[in-house]
């Protein structure tokens, strides 16, 4: 079926998300926090992370353009989406920030705007394996609460 | 009653407990609501700290937790938890993605009942209730203590007590045995029933504090007790629980003022560290106020300080005012500490007025800051006053300071409940709780005097009193207003030097709390507090400090305190001088 077939689909999207470590537990745990009362959970979730995520990311092209750089302010903003980044999950995103505020820390430039741009790139990766993972799901319909666990 | 102001006594607790979420990041915001939605529980969210305050002050009593994120960028989260736990006293649980250990540390130094890691899983909101019943249960504990206290206190004094029994049946008077046994005793005989909580949450509203503070000058800083206090503020809701320990945070923050002042005022390169506002044990020992000269031997007494300026204390307590508490008179009598014992006394006090900077503390009387004089919403009340209660503190620590501090235990002479009076006048009585604790302290060091209360001045009441190694009776009124009450903690003061200022200073806003202004002469018998003693002890300040007792805190120098004929002390048992 059409269906079945899209649910192992959208399934197997997921299982990949994890196995490359793009995702992490958190993920699951939105999705348990999903039900009948927020059917659309997760998505809403992930669809506020994407508005706070873009305007973090742009403070931080704007704060990586000054000279000399203020690495206190860039530590600030990237704990900021560091913090935002564990809410859905978003592990290699995460990890990237943990490494640039290191070399915030360590008063590194080139290694942050290193940073940034692989940040950048994994944040991009994730976000696009996302969107054809909720697209997907849609479309498959509602999975986990077919059957509401009681 | 005291029970009108608790909102909805949840049958089904923890279900319905009423959550305030505080947090910047919007994402994480929604996922907390939906968690603690999961959990049963009702809840609010907020993005700004200033808002959450707002929410608060509000509704009064209409949250029983607070959960906060650490970084927001209107509010630090750790300034928002100490005007959580100062003004509505309610247990907040700290959240950030960052967990070092240093910022853990300051959760928790500024009275976070937890820290939580982000990612949150949602098993670890599912606990949550238990912060809030544990404070039930200590409160409630903390006041059946303070019953047997009272109760062994009325015995010898057949004071007051009257009323206490009501929430709580004191067993007995033996039963002033260790907060442990209360303890058990709570745990046994009190439907432990976190719906049927005996002690309702008091929102101090600003009408409702600054008739608090208008009582505590009334009483006068140095004889301030919940009991007086509670009935010169003639609200029939209030119960005399929730007065001892508003009062033993407002002592709080008026060291925390005191710091701040002093701060300013001196340069002696304290840091200030952030004060909690309500955090006893943490009291910011973090800077030992070093700007006092005084050499005494208090130099264990780091207060942070807060500057304490109370210039006219000082001047005051030299005065000699024989009968005049005159607020700081006490401690300055007689002192021939350097005229700015006053100062740092009033650190210690953490008058919350005293502008007056400390810049000699004599001793290094570790001057709280306890209050942020900023941040507190309370009213405030001119500060004057408090100085001059300070003041009279100071005096007396500097006395004391001067004193060699000796090992025994210097019957620290509750000076300060002369002091009082000038506090009296003062309406920020938030000071006085703090400046009470906070003179005890160098009292104790240097007090060797008898007890002789000579009221006047501290430093009078320092040469009178003998130092007598048991027979520091501490008078428990003048705890409010003499720090040197708070001194009865310190029983260890004499070892000063051995005790970390954080305990000193504990102390003493523990025995400042409630001190009743016991007049110098007798009264300054100071009971060794002694953890094991904690129950005795309490029982001798007609100060409702036993909820400021906090055991640990009095655990913490207890080896210090007794050590040697100290114990004597507390085998008179409570003196009642």
């Amino acid at each position: 079926m059409d269906k079945t077939h899209s649910r192992r689909q959208v399934a197997a999207i997921k299982h990949s998300l994890f196995d490359q470590g793009y995702l992490d537990e958190q993920f699951i745990q939105l999705e348990e926090l999903q039900d009948d009362a927020n059917p659309n959970f997760v998505e809403e979730i992930v669809t506020l992370y994407y508005r706070d995520s873009s305007r973090l990311i742009s403070n931080l092209d704007h704060a990586l353009e000054r000279n000399p750089l203020d690495f206190n302010k860039l530590d600030t903003i990237m704990h900021q989406f560091k913090g935002s980044s564990s809410s859905i999950g978003a592990k290699k995103v995460k990890a990237e920030c943990t490494l640039f505020r290191e070399y915030c820390r360590t008063r590194n430039g080139e290694g942050c705007r290193r940073s940034f741009q692989q940040m950048k790139k994994e944040y991009a990766t994730l976000r696009k394996k996302l969107e054809t993972y909720f697209q997907l799901a849609r479309q498959a319909g509602p999975q986990e609460t077919a059957f509401p666990p009681k | 009653m005291d029970n009108g102001c608790f909102s909805s006594p949840r049958r089904d607790f923890p279900a319905g407990l009423r959550v305030l979420v505080v947090d910047d990041d919007p994402t994480w915001l929604k996922i907390l609501e939906k968690m603690l939605k999961k959990c049963n529980y009702e809840v609010t969210t907020c993005c700004l700290a200033r808002h959450a305050l707002n929410l608060l002050r509000e509704r009064k009593d209409g949250y029983d937790i607070v959960i906060s994120d650490v970084n927001m960028p209107d509010m630090d989260g750790f300034k928002l938890l100490e005007h959580v736990g100062l003004e509505m006293d309610l247990p907040v649980i700290m959240m950030s993605v960052d967990g070092e250990t240093s910022r853990v540390m300051k959760g928790v130094q500024h009275g976070a009942c937890d820290y939580l890691l982000k990612p949150i899983r949602m098993k670890e909101l599912r606990n949550i209730w238990q912060h809030v019943y544990r404070k039930r249960i200590h409160e409630a504990k903390e006041f059946e203590s303070f019953e047997s206290f009272e109760s062994i206190h009325l015995m010898t004094n057949g004071s007051e007590l009257s009323d206490e029994g009501n929430l709580f049946a004191v067993e007995d008077v033996t039963s002033t045995k260790k907060r442990k046994d209360a303890d058990n005793k709570l745990d046994d005989k009190e439907c432990m029933d976190p719906s049927s909580t005996k002690k309702a949450r008091v929102v101090w509203s600003v009408d409702l504090h600054q008739k608090f503070v208008k009582a505590v000058n009334q009483i006068g800083f140095d004889k301030v007790g919940p009991k007086k206090i509670l009935d010169l503020m003639n609200v029939p809701w209030l119960t005399r629980e929730n007065v001892a320990s508003h009062l033993q945070k407002y002592r709080l923050y008026l060291i925390r003022i005191q710091k701040e002042n002093d701060r300013r005022s001196t340069s002696s390169g304290m840091k200030h560290s952030d004060f909690p506002s309500k955090d006893l044990g943490s009291f910011g020992f973090q800077n030992p106020v070093n700007k006092q000269q005084n050499d005494v031997s208090i130099d264990s007494y780091n207060y942070s300080d807060g500057s304490l300026q109370l210039p006219n204390v000082e001047n005051k307590s030299h005065e000699g005012d024989k009968g005049t508490v005159s607020q700081f008179t006490i401690a300055k009598k007689g002192r021939p500490l350097a005229g700015s014992i006053a100062d740092s006394n009033m650190r210690e006090s953490s008058r919350v007025g005293l502008q007056q900077p400390f810049s000699q503390s004599e001793g290094s009387h570790a001057v709280f800051d306890c209050s942020m004089p900023t941040q507190y919403s309370w009213t405030e009340v001119p500060h004057t006053q408090l100085k001059e209660e300070h003041k009279s503190h100071v005096h007396l620590e500097d006395s004391f300071n001067q004193m060699p501090l000796h090992g025994k235990q210097h019957p620290i002479q509750v000076d300060q409940s002369q002091s009082v009076t000038s506090i009296s006048s003062a309406p920020s009585i938030r000071e006085e709780g703090v400046a009470a604790c906070i003179e005890a302290k160098p009292l104790f060091s240097d007090f060797k005097n008898d007890q002789s209360s000579s009221v006047n001045s501290i430093g009078n009441a320092v040469d009178t009193f003998p130092i007598q190694p048991g027979s520091l009776v501490m008078n428990a009124q003048s705890l409010a207003s003499s720090t040197t009450n708070s001194g009865l903690k310190a029983h260890g003061y004499n070892n000063l030097g051995s005790i970390s200022d954080l305990e000193i200073y504990q102390r003493n806003l523990l025995l400042g709390g409630e001190a009743a202004s016991a007049p110098l002469d007798e009264d300054l018998h100071f009971h060794w507090l002694q953890v094991d003693c904690y129950n005795m002890n309490f029982g001798l300040q007609n100060i409702g400090m036993p909820e400021y007792y906090d055991p640990g805190l009095i655990a913490e120098a207890p080896s210090h305190l007794y050590d040697s004929s100290d114990y004597s002390v507390m085998d008179q048992g409570l003196f009642i001088a």
